[in-house]
């Protein structure tokens, strides 16, 4: 007899939870809260993308046109495509310590897959991802970018 | 020409006459043949094209996107776009396959629909087709469509396709049986199988709500026989697009896969047009007892109206099923049909002979 009774509870219980799920999704279909689809083209100038979207590698720079990366050459380690190259050079400072300052960060964003390596083992946090995604160009030469501004210089507050 | 949105017998008839005028008899029956299978293969395409947009866009809605809408206004155009990029493909077909039959598959698919189709009463007068039996040559007809999902997965000559067709053709079979007993219990309350006499029995009243509880449950039971049986919604394991390769017709390309692919939504149209002609009344709008001026009003809405409104509001439903329900295991499946559905079912049957012998439906 108990049996019998389970059977029954079984199908009560089992179409109970299937029209929960039918009124979620019939809920979603009549009103709709929030529509994800971004209408690309139309909406170019207003869209926003979001804090984790990897665009590409950037190095931000501040208003003095000074960046943070030292140049040690880590992130161009971890790169498991070889799309990063740090060409550095040796520079004296006024004491007469002999330091090394980056000449070009070069990046080649053709060979990236936006793994984030770089990123995440700089030691002194000197790139980011940037939110631009229209990379699209005619001569691949282009996408071999170099991520130091010209005339910057090394932050004066990050340690090697 | 007598032309009436509520009652199309006289303009058939006026068109019969028209044609009688001109030619001889056995011309007449051939030209007749010829406009109304037509008019059929029109239909077929057009609202099968209608419905792949359909889905695209209801299963986009509910999650929360827009669906397909840059070709032509809301995107209305984007599966006649989809259809000219299928008919530019290659047809492929593959190394040592049953070359006949490999052909054949998607013409037995799609004409066992195209036959179902031509039965069913869409409102007053306008039926291609009224046998005696409609009900039972329906269930009939859409076997057929097994024969060629078995056909095409045993030309292809790929063990994947068989093992898909095989599963698909199990699955098929297996839900026949509880889409066949459902109708039968509506068989029971008409007492006929003629599908314009099911409709008219239904002038003062749904079966669904003239049968009680046990038509309620029939008509339950048949939705989700007839998902099954079209190997869509949460049934769909025999396909399963996001693991599998699409089953029997994983060797089929351009326009023979579009044929399949077209069937299967007019499968879906079919048994949603037929839970409707059986269970919600076909053509006949909605009445209520003795409330006039309510059904004075509901009288007012054309037949053809009422018929494709009650289609589309089932077909929401059974599309609301594929994209809220998870799906299901091949023994969650057959645990499904042969330890519920069915036991259920002949109660079920048994109950409405009951009900039926001591006069208590109205």
């Amino acid at each position: 007899m108990n049996a019998f009774f389970n059977y029954f509870s079984e199908i009560g219980h089992g179409i109970g939870t299937l029209l929960k799920g039918m009124r979620v999704t019939s809920g979603y279909f009549f009103r709709p809260r929030e529509i994800i689809t971004q209408k690309y083209p139309e909406n170019r100038a207003t869209l926003k993308m979001f804090d984790q979207f990897k665009g590409e590698v950037v190095m931000p720079h501040d208003k003095n046109n000074n960046h943070r990366c030292t140049g040690c050459g880590i992130c161009e380690n971890n790169c498991p495509n070889g799309s990063i190259q740090i060409l550095t050079r040796k520079e004296t400072t006024p004491e007469g310590k002999s330091v090394r300052v980056i000449d070009k960060h070069i990046y080649h964003l053709s060979m990236c897959t936006f793994c984030g390596l770089c990123v995440k083992t700089c030691p002194s946090d000197a790139l980011a991802f940037g939110q631009t995604f229209e990379h699209a160009v005619f001569d691949r030469q282009k996408l071999t970018k170099v991520l130091n501004k010209p005339g910057s210089s090394l932050k004066k507050d990050v340690k090697e | 020409m007598k032309f009436s949105i509520y009652d199309f017998s006289s303009f058939t008839q006026s068109i019969h006459e028209l044609l009688t005028g001109v030619m001889s008899p056995t011309w007449v029956f051939i030209t007749e043949l010829a406009i109304v299978g037509l008019i059929f293969l029109l239909f077929y395409a057009v609202l099968g094209l209608f419905l792949v947009y359909l889905e695209r866009r209801v299963c986009a809605f509910i999650q929360n996107r827009l669906g397909p809408n840059r070709v032509g206004p809301q995107g209305i155009f984007q599966t006649i776009a989809d259809l000219i990029k299928l008919l530019f493909k290659e047809l492929f077909v593959v190394k040592n396959a049953d070359k006949f039959l490999f052909n054949l598959a998607p013409f037995v698919v799609i004409i066992a629909s195209l036959m179902a189709i031509g039965a069913l009463p869409y409102a007053k007068g306008l039926q291609a087709l009224d046998f005696n039996i409609g009900l039972f040559y329906i269930i009939a007809v859409t076997s057929l469509g097994v024969v060629g999902i078995l056909l095409a997965g045993w030309s292809s000559n790929s063990k994947y396709s068989l093992l898909g067709a095989m599963r698909s053709g199990a699955q098929i079979i297996s839900y026949e049986l509880s889409v066949g007993l459902s109708l039968l219990a509506i068989i029971i309350f008409a007492g006929s199988m003629q599908l314009s006499v099911i409709v008219e029995s239904q002038a003062n009243g749904w079966w669904i709500f003239k049968g009680h509880i046990p038509a309620f449950i029939a008509f339950v039971i048949f939705l989700i026989a007839a998902t099954a049986e079209t190997n869509r919604g949460p049934f769909d394991l025999a396909e399963a697009e996001s693991e599998l390769t699409a089953g029997f017709h994983t060797e089929y390309t351009g326009i023979r896969f579009a044929f399949f692919f077209l069937a299967e939504y007019m499968n879906m149209f079919l048994a949603a047009a037929l839970a409707t002609t059986v269970f919600l009344g076909g053509w006949m709008p909605l009445h209520f007892g003795n409330f006039e001026t309510f059904n004075r009003i509901m009288d007012f809405v054309p037949p053809i109206v009422w018929f494709f409104g009650k289609t589309f509001v089932v077909i929401y439903i059974i599309m609301l099923f594929k994209w809220t329900f998870p799906r299901l295991r091949i023994d969650q499946l057959l645990t499904l049909e042969w330890k519920y559905l069915l036991p259920i079912n002949l109660v079920n049957i048994v109950l409405i002979a009951f009900l039926v012998l001591m006069g208590w439906h109205f």
